[in-house]
């Protein structure tokens, strides 16, 4: 049988003897979607994403559209999954189109012109063409994260990992980047797992939500399912309420923190 | 601002790489002119005074001129030029690699203590005499030099791999490694008779007189081996600069290609320094030029660290013989006096991003 999307079973990670997350359970993600994933800092999102892409340790099974990634050699892995760190190193003395080809390049294959043209399509899709020539180091954080994107996505990867990818960001960018990995997500059929920190960027473009508290999952399902006064105070220890403005958009409004528990 | 990109935008982006990518290869053509002329320079200019039709002579039929010339020609000039290119490429090389797999602009042979290892070596072997038994006497310094170097680069490696500190905690240790041996060749210099003294204080500053056929064959054939592995990872090593993470996400396998990266910086810099002595800054200075000759695209960027520190030795070759009429400075000084502001260059211009 081969499940489409991604299932996780009996799944633990961390660093060495410190697990971070454990035996976690998680209903096949869908493809096409984004899925969010939220919880407060340490509770091991990143750890998550970097066990699911090969680079942090990893336990238990891992099933990508019917393949456990677990089982498979590290470089077939890595041409099904795509991780896609915060930032870039500074100083890096390369062009837009040359970084975007070593992506493409990295694992081997022959530099062909459709390749090229592979790439020129791709950044013509995401509206960074004009940037093509220009060094990396000049770019604003918005277009770092762009050209990261777009790292990413010519290696055509199943399942896109993000790790925060907006949180050097300004509003606008933050909105035009959530716009275009939703698309691409759609037109690619690819999984893709956001970490986001806003709540209300998770409800707006999430199609998914996952919420971790200390390694364990704590809710998962569609975004307003997840992000409840329940969760907001259980996880993050802040007293919420989720509201539609008058346009209808469900809205995450905090009131401030949780009293503090006794004992 | 961010979709308003035109339609003609797309052939001309790749127009414009093509056209980076010809500039690039026209620039590595200069740099092997450039190479040429400077040997050239190297090979006429010198204390003896010959002139270019001797040399030619000399050159061309070698039994048509006198013994005394024969000799300057072929077993003084001509090694030493070529000695200088060699070498000045196998530590632009060394170097340029050695910056991408630590990722830090002030790695080098020089600042991480593999220079200083191999004097360190040096000076065991000239003041104790300790040395590997049953080596032939001309390459016992050289050997022992050899040895330490590749155990110092060694030691870089396993203690990034051990500990997994940061890069920045491998140069750190690379310049702790700097003055525990520098210290061991003092103690060294400090129990040496005259004699020995003298010959150490001399290793220790690095000089080109110390060429010969035999050294510089295994150092040209040491780097035409080694070259072509590093052209290619060339790709791999690109996509390290982006970051450890997206590298291995890419697929890539860090940790194996960081080992035979370092493992290759290890021979070349190891038989460099242990056959001409520290010549500090070749392995800094060469990368910089390369990087912002050709970007980091390591395609060009490897070869070119390697033909700039060709370059800029032999350049330093000419001028270490002409600065004092008469006499032949130590090349490692003169590098190291043009080294030094172009260090500081580097740190300024970076403003404590180093």
């Amino acid at each position: 049988m081969s499940e489409q999307g991604l299932r996780l079973r009996d799944f633990s990670a961390g660093y060495r003897k410190q697990p971070v997350l454990e035996n976690l359970q998680v209903a096949p993600l869908p493809p096409g979607k984004i899925t969010v994933l939220l919880g407060p800092n340490g509770c091991g999102k990143s750890t998550l994403l970097r066990a699911l892409a090969g680079l942090g340790k990893g336990h238990g099974e891992v099933w990508l559209n019917g393949n456990d990634l677990m089982k498979q050699p590290f470089a077939q892995r890595a041409e099904r999954v795509v991780y896609l760190p915060q930032s870039l190193p500074a100083g890096v003395h390369l062009h837009v189109l040359e970084s975007i080809i070593v992506a493409q390049r990295a694992s081997g294959g022959r530099l062909s012109t459709a390749a090229q043209q592979e790439v020129l399509a791709l950044l013509e899709q995401l509206g960074i063409a004009h940037l093509a020539m220009r060094y990396l180091d000049e770019l604003s954080g918005g277009q770092k994260q762009l050209v990261g994107l777009a790292q990413s996505l010519i290696r055509r990867p199943q399942l896109l990992l993000l790790d925060e990818p907006l949180s050097a960001l300004d509003l606008n960018y933050q909105f035009h980047v959530m716009d275009l990995v939703r698309r691409e997500t759609a037109a690619r059929n690819m999984i893709t797992v956001v970490v986001v920190h806003d709540i209300n960027i998770a409800l707006r473009h999430g199609d998914h939500a996952l919420m971790l508290k200390q390694g364990k999952l704590i809710a998962e399902g569609a975004p307003e399912r997840v992000i409840v006064p329940e969760t907001l105070a259980s996880v993050y220890g802040v007293k919420g309420r989720i509201e539609r403005c008058s346009q209808g958009t469900p809205q995450v409004i905090i009131d401030g923190l949780m009293p503090a528990r006794l004992g | 601002m961010t979709t308003d990109s035109s339609p003609l935008a797309q052939p001309d982006a790749m127009a414009q790489y093509q056209r980076v990518l010809r500039r690039r290869l026209l620039w590595i053509g200069v740099l092997l002119l450039a190479i040429l002329a400077s040997l050239l320079l190297d090979f006429t200019l010198g204390p003896a005074g010959l002139s270019l039709e001797t040399l030619w002579h000399a050159l061309r039929e070698p039994a048509s001129v006198d013994a005394g010339t024969r000799i300057i020609v072929w077993d003084i000039r001509l090694p030493y030029a070529l000695m200088a290119m060699v070498v000045g490429a196998a530590l632009g090389l060394a170097g340029a690699e050695m910056q991408t797999i630590l990722n830090n602009p002030l790695a080098s042979p020089f600042t991480l203590g593999v220079s200083s290892a191999a004097a360190f070596g040096a000076a065991l072997a000239i003041v104790l005499g300790i040395g590997i038994p049953g080596i032939a006497d001309q390459w016992f310094i050289s050997a022992n030099a050899f040895v330490f170097a590749l155990f110092a680069a060694l030691m870089l490696d396993g203690i990034s791999r051990w500990t997994q500190v940061s890069s920045s905690g491998v140069v750190l240790f690379g310049i702790a490694l700097v003055f525990t041996f520098n210290a061991l060749v003092s103690m060294m210099q400090f129990i040496a008779t005259e004699d020995t003294l003298q010959g150490l204080v001399f290793w220790t500053m690095g000089s080109l007189a110390r060429a010969s056929w035999d050294k510089l064959g295994v150092l040209s054939a040491a780097l035409l081996m080694l070259l072509p592995f590093s052209l290619r990872s060339s790709w791999k090593l690109t996509a390290l600069r982006l970051g450890e993470d997206r590298a291995v996400s890419f697929g890539i396998d860090v940790r194996r290609l960081r080992l035979t990266t370092l493992l290759r910086i290890s021979i070349l810099s190891a038989l460099a320094v242990a056959f001409v002595g520290p010549i500090g800054f070749i392995g800094l200075v060469a990368p910089h030029i390369a990087r912002l000759m050709f970007g980091e695209d390591h395609r060009f960027y490897l070869p070119a660290s390697a033909l700039i520190g060709a370059l800029v030795l032999s350049i330093a070759s000419v001028v270490s013989k002409n600065i004092v009429p008469g006499v032949i400075v130590p090349v490692g000084i003169v590098t190291s006096l043009v080294g030094v502001p172009f260090f500081l260059s580097i740190i300024l211009r970076h403003r404590g991003n180093v």
